[in-house]
C-alpha cells in the first residue's frame, strides 16, 4: 500500500513542478529546443494555461454527465424505452463528429475563444457516459429490483436509493473515460483561441521547437494519468462489492 | 384473512392463472405447489400486485387490494424472494429496516425492531447490525431477506421459492426456524414452492396447481392420503406417500400403555422417526417420554395399522 502511495506521489510533485517553476527543468528539455531559441514556454504562465484548461474539461464534462445520465435515465424507464434507439444515434452522432470540425463550425456562431471548444468536448464527451449509464442502469440484478418493488418503493425512490447508487461505479468508469479522452482533446481549443495547454504544444509546432510540444504534452499527460487514477479509486469506494470486508 | 376470489390472469390468450379462489386464516401457512409453469408465481405476484389481475379479487382482511395504491398495498404485505434480494450497498440493518423507513417509523423505534428481528433469527445484532450482504453466508443472507419481509409486522407475508437457494441442511433448519417464528408472531403466511415435502412441512394447508388452475386445496394429511388426482398423487411422489403420511402423524396419536426397550422418542416426534428407529435398531417398539419422563410405547404393529388404514381407502382408483 505504501509503495502504490509513493507511487502515486512522484507524478503528483513532479506535474506540480512542471506547472509552478517550469524554469527547474530548463537543461533536461534543452537538447530538444532549437539553437538559440527559448527552452521553456514564458509567454504565459503555465499554472494559468492549466487550470483554464482543467477548468474547460470539468465543465464540460460536468454538462456531458448531467445530460447523458438524464438521457440514460429516461431511456431506460418503461416509457422512454422507445426513445433508446434515437437518442443512441444522436449520441453516437456526437461521437463520430470530429472535434475539430465542430470547433470550425461552431467559431461562426459562437466567436473564437472558449465557447467553440466547450461544445465540441461536450459533444465528445457524451457517449461513454451515456453507453455506460445505460449499461449500468439495464444490468442492475434482477432479485434485487423485484425485492425493491415488492417491498413497496415507489419509481423516484427505487431510482434514488437503489439503481442509481448501484449503477453508480459502471457511470463512473464512463465518466472516467470521457474526462480523459476531454483532457487530450481540449489542447487543439487552442486552434480557436481557448487558453488551453495546447497553447504551448501549438507554439512548439509553429517555431519548431520540440521542447515545447514536449513540455505541453507531459503537463496533459500527466494530468490525465493522475485524474484517471484518483477517478479509479472513487470508483472503487463507491463499488457495493468492496463492502464485503 | 386473506381471501382469493376467482383471480385469473390472461397472457396473450394463455390462462396463466384460471379462476383460482381459495382463503388464508390469520395466523396458518398456506403453501401453493406446482411444477414449474403451475401460475403458481403468477398467482403470488398478484397479491402484492406485482401483476395486475385480469379478473378477479383479492381481500385483505376484508378490503379489496384492488382499491389501494399498488406500492401502499405492497407496504403492507411482507415479500421474501428466492436469492433474498437485499440491496447490496445497504447495512443489514438499513436492509432490515427498509419498510419501516418507508412507513415513516421513527428512527430509534426501527433500531428497536431491526435488533428484535435479529435476535429472532439468532443473529446476534451487534455482531451483525453493520455488516453489508456479501459478507453472509447465504443462510445468513435468506434469514436476513425473511426479517426484512417481516419488520413492519405486515398483515400478510407472501415466499416465493425463499430456501430455493439453499443447500439442503441449511433449507431445513431455514424451514425449522420459519415455523417457529411463525407460531411465535401469529404471521400469515403464503409460500410458493414446487417441493411437496416443504409444502407437507411447513403448510397447514397445501394448495396444488397445474396449469393455473388449483387442483386441490386441503389440509397437509389430506393431500397425501387422498390426492384429488393423478396429478397430485405424482407430486407427492407414489412410492414416498406411505412415509410422508406418517411424517404427519405424531406419536401421541398411536401412544399406548407398556414399556418398550432402548433410547425413549420425545412425544412430539412423528411415526416415520419411530418407524426409523425401529427399524434401525431391530425393536418391536419405542418407549415415548414426554419432557423426559416415560409416558407409554408405539408399536411397530400400530404403525403399520395407521399406514394401512390410509392405504386400505387408497383402493378407490384415483381420478384422472
Amino acid at each position: 500500500m505504501r509503495r502504490r502511495g509513493l507511487l502515486r506521489l512522484i507524478p503528483a510533485l513532479l506535474l506540480v513542478a512542471l506547472v509552478v517553476w517550469p524554469q527547474a527543468f530548463a537543461p533536461l528539455f534543452a537538447p530538444f529546443a532549437p539553437e538559440g531559441g527559448p527552452v521553456i514556454y514564458t509567454r504565459t504562465s503555465l499554472l494559468s494555461l492549466s487550470l483554464s484548461h482543467l477548468g474547460l474539461v470539468a465543465l464540460a464534462s460536468l454538462a456531458a454527465t448531467l445530460i447523458a445520465v438524464t438521457a440514460a435515465v429516461l431511456v431506460t424507464r418503461p416509457a422512454g424505452a422507445a426513445f433508446r434507439p434515437l437518442s443512441r444515434s444522436v449520441v453516437n452522432i456526437g461521437q463520430t463528429f470530429p472535434p475539430v470540425a465542430v470547433l470550425a463550425l461552431a467559431v461562426p456562431v459562437l466567436g473564437f475563444g472558449a465557447g467553440p471548444t466547450l461544445v465540441a468536448l461536450f459533444l465528445y464527451g457524451l457517449l461513454p457516459i451515456f453507453e455506460n449509464a445505460m449499461t449500468g442502469l439495464s444490468t442492475l440484478p434482477p432479485s434485487v429490483m423485484e425485492a425493491a418493488r415488492g417491498i413497496g418503493m415507489t419509481r423516484w425512490r427505487r431510482l434514488w436509493v437503489v439503481e442509481l447508487p448501484l449503477a453508480l461505479p459502471v457511470i463512473l468508469a464512463g465518466v472516467r473515460l470521457s474526462v480523459v479522452i476531454a483532457l487530450g482533446t481540449a489542447t487543439i481549443g487552442s486552434t480557436v483561441a481557448a487558453r488551453t495547454l495546447g497553447e504551448v504544444i501549438i507554439a512548439g509546432l509553429l517555431t519548431n521547437n520540440t521542447a515545447f510540444v514536449l513540455q505541453g504534452g507531459v503537463i496533459v499527460g500527466l494530468f490525465a494519468v493522475l485524474i484517471y487514477d484518483g477517478l479509479t479509486l472513487l470508483e472503487r469506494r463507491l463499488s457495493p462489492d468492496r463492502k464485503a470486508g | 384473512m386473506i381471501e382469493i376470489d376467482e383471480i385469473t390472469k390472461i397472457y396473450q390468450g394463455q390462462r396463466a392463472v384460471d379462476a383460482v379462489s381459495t382463503t388464508i386464516e390469520t395466523g396458518t401457512i398456506a403453501c401453493i405447489v406446482g411444477t414449474s409453469g403451475s401460475g403458481k408465481t403468477t398467482l403470488l405476484r398478484m397479491i402484492n400486485r406485482l401483476v395486475e389481475p385480469t379478473s378477479g379479487e383479492v381481500r385483505l382482511n376484508g378490503e379489496a387490494t384492488s382499491a389501494m395504491p399498488p406500492h401502499l398495498l405492497r407496504r403492507r404485505i411482507g415479500y421474501a424472494i428466492q436469492g433474498h434480494g437485499l440491496f447490496p450497498h445497504h447495512t443489514v440493518a438499513r436492509n432490515i429496516g427498509a419498510v419501516p423507513r418507508l412507513l415513516g417509523w421513527p428512527k430509534a423505534k426501527i433500531a428497536e425492531r431491526v435488533d428484535e428481528l435479529l435476535d429472532l433469527f439468532g443473529m446476534e445484532p451487534s455482531q451483525f447490525r453493520a455488516r453489508y450482504p456479501a459478507a453472509l453466508s447465504g443462510g445468513q443472507q435468506q434469514r436476513v431477506g425473511v426479517a426484512r419481509a417481516l419488520a413492519s409486522r405486515p398483515d400478510l407475508l407472501l415466499m416465493d421459492e425463499p430456501f430455493g437457494a439453499l443447500d439442503p441442511i441449511i433449507r431445513a433448519r431455514a424451514q425449522e426456524d420459519l415455523r417457529r417464528i411463525q407460531r411465535q408472531l401469529g404471521s400469515t403466511i403464503l409460500l410458493v414452492t414446487h417441493d411437496m415435502e416443504e409444502a407437507i412441512r411447513l403448510g397447514d394447508k397445501v394448495c396444488v396447481m397445474d396449469g393455473g388452475k388449483l387442483v386441490q386445496d386441503a389440509a397437509p394429511t389430506r393431500i397425501v392420503a387422498d390426492p384429488a388426482s393423478r396429478f397430485v398423487a405424482e407430486m407427492v411422489g407414489d412410492a414416498e406417500r406411505p412415509l410422508r403420511l406418517l411424517s404427519l402423524i405424531p406419536l401421541s396419536d398411536l401412544l399406548e400403555p407398556g414399556e418398550a426397550p432402548g433410547d425413549p422418542l420425545d412425544e412430539g416426534a412423528n411415526l416415520r422417526d419411530a418407524l426409523s428407529a425401529c427399524l434401525w435398531t431391530g425393536r418391536e417398539a419405542v418407549p415415548v417420554s414426554r419432557d423426559g419422563a416415560p409416558v407409554g410405547r408405539v408399536t411397530l404393529e400400530a404403525i403399520r395399522a395407521a399406514a394401512l388404514r390410509h392405504g386400505a381407502t387408497d383402493d378407490a382408483p384415483v381420478p384422472a
